[in-house]
């Protein structure tokens, strides 16, 4: 018995330097050589400034310009990445019900005085649930298009010009099929900032 | 809709030409023959062997192989539980996180010990870098290996030719050899793959940012594709975050989530190649990943479908659930845009029929019948492919069983690959099956019949009920994935100063997870160390074949036999309910 808690023990110790320490730094070595940005979280930089990252969606409702700015999903956790969670809204659930028209309703309220004619029909399901880590850096197109009716309003910018930029911010499936194409909000706000500033 | 099945059926077909690749592989490895790889890892490999101060030559028979393995695993869990208690003093903690209490401690150290990663925590709350990579990353290894070594050992008692051998091999020699040649390399690839899309690898302290609105925030970071490629490989399933692979920093694209899928079923899907091969016939592998398939591609299935339909509070609220131009539609609550309906029911699919467990899109928030699938991958016990290794040992469990019932119908002695299944082995089998829908029952009992199962339940009605069942069968399935309303520990205000743990659903949950796991390898082992003693007979006219179609319907039905009896009644309280109705509660 002494030899094998000797030897699980040395088990132990050999292991988890090996699995613990050098596997996960030499994969870091790997990245830092290979795909600095990616390994790095794939930051977004405005004049010099970290505005964010391009895989982490966040929050645009905020602050007086936020009509300016393409929104993202709804999110359970406030858009935190560094403390997420799920909505953990049920199938069935009385309460996820009111949230639902409540969703509905504010969006159709905010896109429809830009785009009449908008009906709660119209608006894709991605618009009114949330996400599921709260961060959805993207949102679907038919969501950005409705969308750029807003934006080329307050922008005043020509709607054809508004749905370039989205069309140029949509990340496709990957190699064509796999996954599904998505809007990604920030690096489209911050190609709208570049093409129209705020002042 | 085409689009999805499409990527549904490539998936599958591009797993389906891996297998002999990769089983041949592993079959080589086990076989203990010069392989590729050993000119770069034969001299790690040894080292290991005389800093360990074994001699892997001399064989173990299965008390021998069990007394190893349980010592181990011992050793590992009390240095889990040191690490995790004692997070003040870590290097790589740039975010100074304190420990979290004892008994959500216990329960961790247990989840990741037994494979499951069950995770009453929040990671990037909650768990310094060095906890992730030295103390949970090297689990997701070590758990997924010793799944491993236990199927190898059970499949050498099956193959034995001389009668009156007992030796199963070395569980030195075997623990080594999975990790280096098999876990480590793949993983190696993988991380490097999921880093190139966007997974992270940082150490980095997290990075405030402020947006171009005014809005701040925090990025969490940390060594990310590392942990990432071993949990999907080792079916382990815990998520550096919380949201596990729905956060884009563990999955990043289609790519990444394709490559994940691709991890949790590549050994489980093809260790069925390696026994074929070991056993000497291949039908006999594919026979079984016959019947595994067929119970998988039924559970894809229903989940797309389901969760294409969208969910009744949506269409009572009014939400358009249908696919619109540039939208996939569908309940996409908790779904993430870039991986849509198709890739999260496929996931959802994937990780149930393993023990993975990871999550793309969360659980609670699937429709009625599309979270009927977990439940009812679970209710399998890990048979449909199941965790590396352990889903072979326990669908091997069901084909003794199988056979002895087969044996019972045409009234002979049920013979499987020569050696005759007798009383002993019977007994053993019956028990070894029974452990695991056992525990998750008598959980779910404590649980939901007691007042202290009620702090940890979320929602109303047959949601929560829904809750408790599944967190107790998701534990004794050694899974992992959750439907995450239910909760085992509170994080006070101030994210860094450590959770605080659910006492009864830590200790319950801890305890479910242990005894699933461990008797279950007590039981196989045995049955190996049976088996391999016995003479072999050579196939007469009147022996049961188990390598054709038959055989496979008859495997399939004991399966869905035992899951259906043992946990039918439970499920219809839960997400049967749920899905007849449009009543909301």
């Amino acid at each position: 018995m002494r030899r094998e808690l000797t030897t699980s023990l040395l088990a132990v110790v050999i292991f988890t330097i090996l699995l613990g320490l050098i596997y996960p730094v030499g994969i870091w070595a790997v990245g830092q050589v290979a795909f600095p940005g990616q390994a790095d979280g794939s930051l977004t930089h405005v004049n010099g400034r970290l505005v964010g990252s391009s895989l982490i969606g966040q929050d645009f409702s905020g602050g007086a310009r936020a009509a300016a700015y393409f929104q993202s999903r709804p999110s359970a956790d406030r858009y935190n990445p560094a403390g997420t969670f799920f909505s953990n809204r049920g199938p069935n659930q009385a309460s996820a019900v009111a949230f639902y028209k409540q969703q509905l309703a504010a969006y159709v309220r905010r896109e429809g005085r830009y785009d009449s004619g908008l009906t709660a029909a119209q608006v894709p399901v991605d618009a009114v649930t949330t996400s599921g880590s709260g961060v959805d850096p993207h949102i679907s197109q038919a969501n950005a298009l409705i969308q750029a009716h807003r934006i080329a309003a307050v922008r005043r910018l020509p709607l054809a010009r508004v749905e370039k930029l989205i069309a140029q911010h949509t990340d496709g499936r990957f190699a064509g099929f796999l996954g599904e194409p998505g809007v990604n909000v920030l690096g489209l706000n911050v190609a709208l900032d570049k093409e129209a500033p705020l002042t | 809709m085409l689009q999805g099945w499409l990527q549904i059926a490539f998936f599958c077909g591009v797993l389906v030409a891996c297998m002999p690749l990769v089983g041949g592989y592993m079959a080589r490895v086990f076989a203990g023959e010069t392989v590729r790889l050993t000119r770069v890892l034969g001299p790690v490999e040894h080292g290991v062997y005389r800093l360990l101060r074994v001699d892997v030559r001399r064989g173990q028979d299965w008390k021998g192989y069990a007394k190893s393995l349980i010592t181990v695993s011992l050793l590992f869990w009390l240095a889990l539980y040191l690490i995790l208690r004692t997070q003040t003093l870590h290097p790589f903690n740039p975010q100074n996180m304190h420990s979290g209490t004892w008994d959500v401690t216990f329960n961790t150290v247990s989840s990741f010990l037994t494979n499951t990663n069950w995770q009453f925590y929040g990671g990037e709350t909650t768990m310094t870098y060095f906890s992730q990579m030295a103390g949970l990353a090297v689990q997701n290894f070590i758990s997924a290996a010793v799944g491993i070594v236990v199927v190898i050992a059970l499949i050498r008692g099956i193959v034995a030719r001389r009668e009156g051998t007992r030796t199963l091999g070395n569980f030195w020699q075997d623990l080594t050899r999975t990790t280096l040649y098999v876990l480590l390399p793949i993983s190696i690839l993988g991380a490097i793959l999921l880093m190139s899309q966007g997974v992270i690898q940082s150490f980095s302290h997290y990075l405030g940012f402020h947006g171009l609105n005014g809005t701040s925030g925090q990025l969490a970071l940390g060594p990310v594709a590392s942990q990432e490629a071993i949990k999907e490989l080792g079916t382990n399933g815990g998520g550096f975050f919380n949201v596990n692979s729905a956060m884009p920093f563990e999955n990043s694209n289609g790519l990444t989530n394709f490559i994940e899928m691709f991890l949790i079923l590549l050994i489980p899907t093809s260790l069925t190649y390696t026994y074929g091969k070991l056993v000497g016939s291949r039908r006999q592998g594919w026979a079984i990943f016959a019947a595994m398939a067929s119970l998988f591609v039924v559970a894809v299935a229903v989940v797309y479908v389901a969760e294409q339909h969208g969910a009744p509070a949506q269409h009572l609220a009014g939400v358009n659930t249908h696919a619109l131009a540039g939208s996939t539609g569908g309940n996409m609550e908790g779904k993430e845009q870039r991986f849509g309906i198709a890739d999260s029911g496929l996931w959802t699919a994937v990780t149930t029929v393993t023990s993975c467990g990871a999550v793309n899109a969360a659980f609670e928030s699937l429709t009625g019948i599309g979270g009927l699938v977990p439940f009812a991958d679970l209710s399998a016990s890990e048979t449909i492919f199941g965790g590396v290794g352990t889903g072979l040992y326990s669908m091997l469990l069901y084909v003794i069983l199988a056979v002895f019932i087969g044996g019972l119908m045409v009234g002979r002695t049920p013979e499987f690959l020569g050696k005759k299944i007798e009383a002993r082995e019977i007994k053993l089998t019956v028990l070894g099956v029974l452990v695991t829908p056992l525990a998750a029952l008598i959980g779910a009992a404590l649980a939901t019949g007691t007042k202290y199962g009620a702090p940890s339940v979320y929602a109303e009605g047959p949601q929560g009920f829904s809750e408790s069942m599944y967190a107790y069968l998701s534990q004794a399935n050694n899974n992992g994935s959750a439907f995450a309303g239910y909760t085992g520990y509170v994080q006070p205000n101030g994210t860094n100063v450590g959770a605080h743990g659910v006492t009864f659903a830590d200790l319950l949950g801890g305890m479910t997870m242990m005894v699933a796991r461990y008797l279950p390898i007590l039981f196989v082992l045995a049955v190996a160390g049976a088996l391999v003693r016995k003479k072999v007979h050579p196939a007469g006219l009147g022996t049961m074949r188990t390598d054709n179609p038959t055989f496979v319907v008859l495997l399939v039905g004991v399966v869905i036999l035992v899951g259906a009896l043992t946990f039918f009644p439970a499920l219809l309280l839960g997400p049967v309910v749920q899905g007849l109705t449009t009543q909301v509660f």
